[in-house]
């Protein structure tokens, strides 16, 4: 397969940066997206440039790491899958792709395709966790009775892997999917009740105090998630947040 | 408080809410209107009602006003806010891959709607203001059909009243099943109310239409 890539370009976080085209031949449909972008590197490093810089670890769609805007995509033309799942028989011979970084002013360019993601920790910093008792003396957490429902809805909250493709996606780069999947995973369950009031109010705070975007209910992070989070998510910490207000 | 008012899930509440309300009175708006193609008498008489008694008049109407004024101020507010949160457009970037033209839109059809409040109120709202409290006529409760039907002569008029109401139909379509969302209503009874929704969006701007062209062809 023989394709043109035209791929953001940026030496620093200071740099202007540009797209620069690559013409790229012998890429087989069974290759990974994140395989073809090596094969184009070990060219680069042959031809004595600068490969491109772009994210990844696992390379099997768990931990997050990879992210790119392919052709207008975060994650590229197809569902549920992250970059490294998605395959180059995804495309034809003779296609031009734009590849470019996650773009949101949260979300600052670090080199390249490379963004800094640290504002997702910060949020996740700021109240999504559970106290737990470590004097010895700890509750075995299936001794809690929980709902089949809560249980469910809330493992599908923590399915998130926070690669930051909702914020990607959304015209307005906002972080709102991402923030009410990880407030709705412990909101749904017993151990997450005793800090919900504060949990939500920090979350959504430091959500805001990172410069994303509002949410205009579009639908476009929910499509583009690799994880299926859905929008519930968001109405559930809008409720949250209401709620632990009116309680001061 | 204060950080309520800066949130932005509270602003989006607010903005929800107000949405909710002048969808309420549009439906009430609507009511009043189509009554004057179905009979001038009770056109008259709830247009009478709805400019003298007292609780519309000094309650509901600056009630109203500022819900309108909130709306779209905050819209506007929201709006710069999210251009900012994106300081560099992609070069490539495929909305219509995931969301609706009407939901990435609601700026501009918002902002038709807005054009079209201040032609409105220039047609309607302004002259009553005149009319009541600057030239002080003695009130006339069969002066209302007339008037409507009036303004409904100029095919210029009409063509933006019909303009106006296409985009009115695209804001509804998405505002009003996004500002349920927004309050924090999603749950499986939430898809019925959206076909609810989607049919009130487009039965009202389109019952706006006809009442605008009936009158319009009616007194060809």
């Amino acid at each position: 397969m023989k394709l043109t890539l035209k791929i953001w370009r940026q030496e620093n976080a200071n740099d202007k940066g540009k797209m620069v085209t690559y013409p790229i031949d012998g890429i087989e449909g069974d290759m990974s997206f994140l395989e073809m972008l090596d094969v184009l590197n070990e060219e680069l490093i042959n031809k004595g440039e600068d490969p491109v810089e772009f994210d990844h670890d696992c390379r099997e769609g768990i931990c997050g790491a990879c992210s790119l805007q392919i052709n207008g995509e975060p994650h590229g033309p197809d569902r549920l899958v992250t970059t490294c799942q998605l395959h180059m028989r995804s495309f034809n011979d003779g296609d031009t792709i734009v590849i470019e970084p996650f773009r949101a002013k949260a979300f600052p360019v670090v080199k390249d395709l490379i963004v800094d993601r640290g504002a997702f920790d910060r949020i996740q910093q700021a109240g999504g966790y559970v106290s737990v008792n470590t004097s010895g003396n700890t509750i075995d957490a299936n001794s809690i009775p929980v709902n089949k429902h809560d249980a469910d809805e809330s493992f599908n909250a923590a399915t998130c892997i926070g690669c930051g493709a909702c914020v990607a996606a959304c015209k307005n780069a906002s972080a709102m999917l991402f923030t009410s999947a990880k407030v709705s995973q412990y909101a749904l369950l017993p151990q997450g009740k005793i800090e919900a009031t504060e949990r939500v109010q920090n979350m959504v705070r430091q959500m805001d105090l990172e410069g994303f975007g509002n949410c205009s209910n579009t639908g476009a992070c929910e499509i583009e998630c690799p994880k299926g989070i859905s929008l519930e998510n968001i109405a559930r910490m809008n409720r949250e947040y209401m709620s632990a207000t009116s309680k001061g | 408080m204060g950080g309520l008012i800066k949130s932005s899930v509270a602003k989006k509440f607010a903005m929800a809410l107000s949405g909710l309300f002048l969808v309420l009175f549009l439906g009430q708006h609507f009511t009043i209107n189509f009554s004057s193609v179905i009979s001038p008498d009770t056109f008259n008489e709830w247009s009478h009602f709805m400019g003298t008694n007292i609780l519309v008049q000094a309650v509901l109407q600056p009630v109203l006003i500022f819900g309108v004024v909130f709306h779209f101020v905050m819209g506007i507010v929201l709006e710069i806010h999210n251009r900012k949160a994106r300081a560099i457009n992609y070069v490539s970037y495929k909305g219509n891959r995931n969301s609706s033209w009407m939901s990435r839109n609601m700026i501009y059809s918002g902002l038709v709607v807005l054009a079209f409040l201040g032609l409105h109120f220039y047609d309607f709202w302004v002259p009553e203001l005149v009319h009541k409290y600057i030239e002080g006529h003695p009130e006339d409760a069969g002066r209302y059909y007339g008037e409507l039907v009036e303004k409904f002569q100029d095919p210029i008029r009409v063509i933006l009243y019909v303009v106006s109401f296409i985009f009115l139909m695209l804001h509804l379509l998405h505002g009003f099943s996004s500002s349920f969302q927004s309050v924090g209503w999603n749950n499986k009874y939430a898809k019925g109310l959206r076909g609810f929704t989607v049919a009130y969006a487009i039965i009202i701007p389109l019952g706006f239409i006809f009442i605008a062209l009936y009158h319009y062809i009616n007194n060809l």
